[in-house]
């Protein structure tokens, strides 16, 4: 839009400076924006760093994460039970969520009659619709007293197992693991339908031609090329189920203790925070110990989110440099 | 004539279908499940007092309705989408228009994805710290809740409109620039009013979102029982009445539970339906 001459010799008509001023404007405001969220995001972390600095400084950030007493009335602030936790409920819901949410991006994208596609999409996606805090009232009371007998005989036959055996508590550690698990579940199955939309339709079509049947194409083409993409739709759940709150502390028994089996009671570092706000109020240690909670939750989803980052960047990468331009069907 | 495959490798070919198809039927159960508990249960607390009168707070008694946390919602959930949406997409027009490859924007692209995943309570954390905990503006407020849901919601606006402005034709920007048209007048012309269909959407299902976070507003916006218009003030929602109403041990107050969850997701499916309604009809799929 520079003034300039044209091959003729005429000049091009320029614009006064008065009459860009619009231009530069929302050039600048709109840089300004984005410059604002980056700005946002280190405030976010210093202040959440410098409201719980001083239960840092009073336990060490080692003993504040490693130690196992929770116990704000005694002032022991040790955040092991809850880290426990949270990764318990977590890997309880990968283990169930993801397998089923790639069964069901497999069978929508593979098998499912064209017609069907859709309607099923839009059921799994609506399981994303709704809320936290009704899920947790579903497993307070339908999913809790319900699956008690089934979780005791479990319990009772599989004893053997690692952290299986002993008595069921009401609301325990495996009921919110089930319950995260059902709220991951469209996530990473979208992003899995996402990935495995990518394959190449040749590379599908060749392995049909060659005599596959339509599983062993799945095993040969399909997955292979998406399993990049599917670790990171694990890792984008996982991170989701580490910050869930309001469910969790519902269905998991609020006990700062590291229980001896998936069916005891547990606690979350979201859920502690969640459930004793309001007594913590007016005691500013025990309010910096849940800020410093939130902090190490920040800090790990970060962890998880920049792994499941690099993990879906890497799929994308990999089909791009398989596939010629144009080709990618 | 085509050689049999293997029984063996139909078999398993069988075995597999069914396997995917029982997965694909094992993650609807819980869906089917929740719907016709909120409805089995939820559906005899809704009357009309249910939406006229406030919860009363009475230990016993009958304990009213959920007017309150009604109006709260809809006045929290409002202020925040009036926050979240011109910011969101004003950060995807620069992604877009300004920013396609540099490194700014690749740093800023990168810290939108951060944002997304923030676990909802830790916005609430901040919030409280930088709002409520300072006593700006008193302790706390509706318009607070309102802030911590707005950042939430944010960057999910951000990364659909980001996508939605990148699928307007080039050939679109290029044909106004040379008909030497400015750049803003492109951008206000041209660009947005294409892609407005994709952008209400995107918007749309980032307020469904926000609504039913309860996370944030536990110590943002608070409760109250009575209804207020003021967002200066403290301010009922329904994630909070339902949060609240779980733990307490009486009958009719776990029955109003069940309902107000019923109304929430209600006017959460009704919201989302519409944003899908608006995304078929227009051209962008």
């Amino acid at each position: 839009m520079a003034t300039g001459t044209v091959a003729s010799g005429d000049r091009i008509a320029s614009r006064s400076p008065l009459s860009r001023l619009p231009d530069r404007l929302l050039r600048w405001v709109l840089t300004g924006l984005a410059a604002a969220i980056l700005l946002l995001i280190a405030f976010f972390f210093i202040r959440l760093a410098t409201e719980s600095e001083p239960v840092f400084s009073k336990y060490g950030v080692i003993d504040f994460v490693f130690s196992d007493e929770w116990v704000p009335s005694q002032e022991l602030y040790g955040a092991l039970p809850l880290l426990v936790g949270t990764i318990i409920t977590s890997v309880i819901a990968l283990a169930i969520g993801v397998p089923v949410a790639v069964a069901s991006a497999l069978y929508i994208t593979e098998l499912a009659p064209q017609r069907l596609k859709q309607p099923l999409t839009i059921l799994v996606e609506l399981l994303a619709a709704v809320p936290s805090v009704v899920y947790g009232l579903w497993g307070v009371f339908v999913l809790i007293p319900k699956l008690r007998p089934a979780e005791q005989w479990f319990s009772d036959t599989f004893a053997f197992l690692p952290f299986v055996g002993g008595d069921v508590a009401g609301p325990n550690s495996f009921i919110a693991g089930l319950i995260l698990a059902i709220m991951i579940l469209p996530i990473v199955s979208a992003i899995s339908r996402e990935v495995m939309a990518t394959v190449p339709v040749e590379q599908k079509e060749a392995a049909l031609a060659l005599g596959a049947t339509r599983w062993e194409m799945i095993r040969m083409a399909v997955l292979p090329y998406s399993r990049a993409g599917i670790s990171g739709a694990a890792m984008l759940g996982l991170g989701r189920a580490i910050g869930e709150t309001i469910a969790a502390t519902l269905v998991i028994g609020n006990a700062a203790v590291i229980g001896d089996s998936i069916f005891s009671q547990g606690y979350t570092l979201a859920a502690v925070i969640a459930n004793e706000f309001g007594e913590a109020a007016s005691d500013p240690t025990h309010r910096a110990a849940l800020i410093a909670a939130g902090l190490v939750l920040f800090v790990l989803t970060l962890i998880v989110n920049a792994l499941a980052r690099y993990f879906v960047l890497r799929s994308e990468r990999a089909t791009a440099r398989r596939v010629p331009k144009g080709m990618a069907g | 004539m085509i050689a049999p495959v293997a029984a063996r490798r139909r078999r398993t070919d069988q075995v597999m279908r069914a396997v995917l198809l029982g997965g694909t039927l094992v993650a609807l159960v819980p869906l089917v499940f929740v719907v016709y508990y909120l409805f089995k249960q939820g559906i005899g607390a809704i009357s009309w007092d249910f939406f006229t009168t406030d919860p009363t707070g009475r230990f016993l008694g009958p304990p009213g309705g959920v007017k309150s946390a009604i109006v709260g919602t809809i006045m929290i959930v409002g202020l925040a989408a009036l926050i979240a949406i011109p910011l969101g997409i004003g950060v995807a027009l620069y992604l877009v228009e300004y920013g396609k490859q540099n490194v700014f924007s690749n740093v800023v692209r990168y810290f939108v994805d951060v944002m997304t995943g923030v676990p909802s309570i830790v916005f609430g954390l901040f919030i409280y710290i930088v709002l409520v905990l300072t006593g700006i503006g008193g302790n706390f407020a509706g318009w607070k809740g309102s802030i911590a849901l707005a950042l939430l919601m944010l960057p999910v606006v951000t990364r659909s409109a980001e996508v939605v402005l990148g699928l307007v034709p080039n050939s679109l920007r290029e044909a106004a620039l040379a008909l030497g048209a400015p750049r803003w007048k492109v951008v206000f012309r041209i660009v947005l009013p294409t892609a407005l269909p994709g952008l209400i959407t995107g918007s749309m299902l980032a307020v469904a979102r926000g609504a039913g976070e309860t996370a944030p507003l536990l110590f943002t916006a608070f409760a109250v029982n009575a209804t207020t218009w003021n967002l200066g003030e403290q301010m009922n929602s329904l994630p909070i009445q339902i949060f609240n109403d779980v733990r307490q041990p009486q009958a009719n107050i776990v029955e109003r539970a069940w309902g107000s969850a019923l109304t929430l997701v209600a006017m959460i499916l009704i919201l989302t339906l519409i944003a899908r309604l608006i995304q078929r009809r227009s051209r962008f799929a």
